[in-house]
C-alpha cells in the first residue's frame, strides 16, 4: 500500500539544511509510490517551499507563527501535530538533528507509534521498508520495523542517505494557521560556539584533533585545511579535556557520531569511544607520529609522522590541485 | 524538592561486542550505568544538596540492575526503584519504558525528573521526553546547566554545538549533556551507607499494568556487526612525497576529494 509521508523540512541560517533533502529522499521510498508532503514551521519560512519540491516533495505545507521563531517542543509540537490533524499521514520522517531528536519523542508519544531513530539506511520500499540503525555507539547494527498497523515514523542521520537529484517541478504550497499558545519554555539566548557555515554532523570533510595538537594554537592548521576543503573541524576527547578546544568539537561516545565522506584523524590515538563517533566515516586518514596507534587500524590511508609538518603540507598540495 | 532519576544499566562500552543467533551477546560482559545517566544523577544530588528534598532512583530492568542502582545509592541518592519487568515483558522497546516508567510517575508529585540524553546502547533518547509527554509536563534535552531559583529554572542547552540559554519553570523533565558535571565517585563510606538505604522493587501488577499495555510497537529483525575494515595503507617515504601520495589518492582512487 503506498503512503502518504509528513517530512519535517528544518532550516538553519537562512537556509534549508541537506538533512532535510536526504528526508524527502527517505520518505519517498517508504512512501511506496505514495505522496510526500514537507512541513515547514517557523516564523517566515514559505520562501524555502519551491526547493524542497525540487528535491522530491510532492506538497509542502507551511505553519508561520511569530512563537516558531525558535524551536520549542511545545510550540513546534503543537504546529506539527494540528498538520498531522489536517493530513492524516501514514508515516513521518524528521531528521535526527537537535530538533528531530527533541521533537519526534514526543510526537511518536502523541500518536502512541514506535519511533525508529537515527536510521542510516532503509530496505525495500511502502509497506516492506526494513530500516537500518546503529546500536552501540555503531559497534553493530540492527534491522527494524514497525510491529503493526501505525505510524511509521523515523529519523535519519545526517549524510547517510542520498537526496534525490534537484530539478525544477512544480508542487502546491500551502499555509496552514495554528494558534500557538502556553509555551512552557521561553527562549532567552543562543550563544555560538560551533564555527560558521559548516555543521559538524552534516559535514562532508571532518579534520579532527587530538591530544597530539598540544594547544588551542594547535588547531589553526588544522582549521585552515578544513576552511580550504569546505569542511569542519571536530576534536578527540582528549583535546577537549585538555581545553584545547570546546566540547562543541567532540567526537565520541559521549560528543557527536559524525560520518563525513572523508575523516582526517590529526594527533588522535583512536581510543575506543572515539572511534564509535567516527568509524562509520566513508574514508579515514591517521595522521600519528606514533606508528602503533589505534586509530591507524580503522584508517584507510595513515601517516607516521608529526602533524605539524604533515597538515601543512596537506593544505599546500591541495592549494595546488583544486 | 522531589526528584527523580532515570537510570539505565548499560553494556560497558569497553567490551567487545559477541554477536550470535542475531543477538548481542551478555553472557560474561561488564554492565554499567549509562554515563549520560550519571551526568543526570550527580546533577540530581547537586540539586538536592542546594535545595532539600529526596533524590530517587529508578530503573527498568531484571535483578542485575541492582548492581547499578546501588553505585547511584553510594554516589549520594537517598533511595532506588528496580521495576522487574523479567517476567512480564519479553520485548520491550522506548514505548514501553516510557509507558512504565511515566505509570510509576505518575502519582509521584515529582518537581524534577532527570535521565540521560541517550543511552548508548540502544541510542534513541526517546525515553526522557516520552515520559515527559505522558505526564503532560514540559522537558528541555541535552542540558549543560541547571539553575533552580524559587520556580524558575534557567538552563542552558547544547544545540549541535551551540549552547541555547533558556527559561521554563518546575514541574520538569531534563535530559543529561555532556559537561553538565563532572560525575562523583562513590565514596568507601558512601558504599557502605548504599547497603542500608531502600531499594524496592516492583512488578507490572504493582503498578496496575497489563503486559498488553506495554507491548513493543517497534521489532527488532536483525543485529549484526559491521562488514570488517580492511587494513588501511601506511604511507611511506618521505613525509611531502606521502602528502602528494595521499592527496592524489583521495582524489583518485577513494574519489572523496
Amino acid at each position: 500500500m503506498s503512503k502518504k509521508v509528513l517530512v519535517l523540512g528544518e532550516t538553519r541560517e537562512g537556509a534549508l539544511r541537506n538533512v532535510s533533502f536526504e528526508a524527502i529522499a527517505a520518505a519517498k521510498k517508504i512512501s511506496g509510490g505514495g505522496e510526500v508532503v514537507a512541513v515547514l514551521l517557523g516564523e517566515s519560512v514559505s520562501d524555502f517551499g519551491n526547493e524542497l519540491v525540487a528535491y522530491g516533495a510532492d506538497r509542502v505545507i507551511t505553519v508561520e507563527h511569530p512563537h516558531l521563531k525558535s524551536y520549542t517542543s511545545d510550540g513546534y509540537g503543537q504546529a506539527f501535530m494540528a498538520v498531522v490533524d489536517q493530513e492524516q499521514p501514514e508515516a513521518i520522517v524528521f531528521g535526527h538533528t537537535a530538533v528531530g531528536k527533541d521533537l519526534s519523542p514526543k510526537i511518536a508519544s502523541k500518536l502512541q507509534t514506535g519511533l525508529i531513530s537515527d536510521v542510516t539506511d532503509i530496505e525495500g520500499e511502502g509497506d516492506d521498508a526494513v530500516f537500518i540503525r546503529p546500536i552501540y555507539s555503531g559497534k553493530a547494527f540492527e534491522k527494524v520495523k514497525l510491529k503493526e498497523d501505525g505510524v511509521v515514523f523515523v529519523t535519519v542521520r545526517p549524510n547517510n542517505i542520498a537526496p534525490l537529484e534537484r530539478e525544477e517541478r512544480s508542487g502546491d504550497v500551502s499555509s496552514l494557521s495554528v494558534d500557538i499558545t502556553n509555551l512552557r519554555t521561553i527562549i532567552k539566548n543562543v550563544v555560538r560556539k560551533s564555527a560558521e557555515g559548516v555543521d559538524l554532523s552534516e559535514a562532508k570533510v571532518i579534520i579532527a584533533g587530538g591530544r597530539g595538537v598540544k594547544s588551542k594554537e594547535g588547531f589553526e592548521p588544522l582549521q585552515e585545511l578544513a576552511d580550504l576543503l569546505g569542511g569542519a573541524v571536530g576534536a578527540s576527547r582528549g583535546a577537549c579535556d585538555a581545553d584545547y578546544c570546546d566540547y562543541s568539537l567532540q567526537i565520541g561516545q559521549t560528543g557527536k557520531v559524525v560520518t563525513p565522506d572523508l575523516y582526517i584523524a590529526a594527533g588522535i590515538s583512536g581510543a575506543i569511544q572515539h572511534m564509535a563517533g567516527m568509524s562509520n566515516s566513508k574514508v579515514i586518514v591517521a595522521i600519528n607520529k606514533d606508528p602503533e596507534a589505534n586509530i591507524f587500524k580503522v584508517a584507510d590511508y595513515g601517516i607516521v609522522g608529526d602533524l605539524f609538518d604533515v597538515i601543512p603540507l596537506l593544505t599546500e598540495e591541495f592549494k595546488k590541485v583544486m | 524538592m522531589n526528584i527523580y532519576v532515570l537510570v539505565k544499566r548499560t553494556f560497558d562500552t569497553e567490551e567487545k561486542l559477541v554477536v550470535s543467533g542475531g543477538q548481542i551477546q551478555e553472557d560474561g560482559a561488564e554492565f554499567i550505568i549509562n554515563p549520560y545517566d550519571e551526568y543526570a544523577i550527580e546533577e540530581a544530588i547537586t540539586v538536592r544538596d542546594a535545595h532539600g528534598g529526596e533524590v530517587t532512583v529508578v530503573t527498568i530492568g531484571d535483578e542485575e540492575a541492582e548492581k547499578q542502582l546501588r553505585t547511584a545509592l553510594a554516589m549520594g541518592a537517598d533511595k532506588a526503584v528496580l521495576i522487574n519487568t523479567e517476567d512480564d515483558v519479553e520485548e520491550m522497546d522506548q514505548f514501553t519504558a516510557a509507558y512504565i516508567l511515566a505509570e510509576y510517575l505518575k502519582d509521584k508529585e515529582a518537581d524534577l525528573i532527570l535521565a540521560g540524553n541517550v543511552a548508548i546502547d540502544g541510542g534513541s533518547g526517546q525515553v526522557g521526553p516520552r515520559v515527559a509527554d505522558l505526564l503532560d509536563i514540559n522537558y528541555v534535552t541535552t542540558i549543560t546547566s541547571l539553575e533552580i531559583e524559587g520556580e524558575t529554572v534557567k538552563i542552558v542547552r547544547d544545540i549541535e554545538g551551540d549552547a541555547e540559554e533558556l527559561e521554563t519553570s518546575l514541574p520538569l523533565l531534563v535530559t543529561a549533556q555532556q559537561g553538565l558535571n563532572e560525575p562523583r565517585y562513590p565514596s568507601l563510606p558512601g558504599i557502605m551507607k548504599a547497603k542500608k538505604k531502600p531499594l524496592e522493587e516492583l512488578e507490572l501488577d504493582d503498578l496496575d499494568i497489563d503486559e498488553e499495555d506495554v507491548e513493543a510497537k517497534t521489532e527488532t529483525i536483525e543485529v549484526y556487526l559491521p562488514p570488517k575494515k580492511e587494513a588501511g595503507r601506511i604511507l611511506e617515504g618521505e613525509i611531502p612525497s606521502q602528502v602528494s601520495e595521499l592527496v592524489s589518492l583521495l582524489r583518485s582512487e577513494a574519489k572523496v576529494i
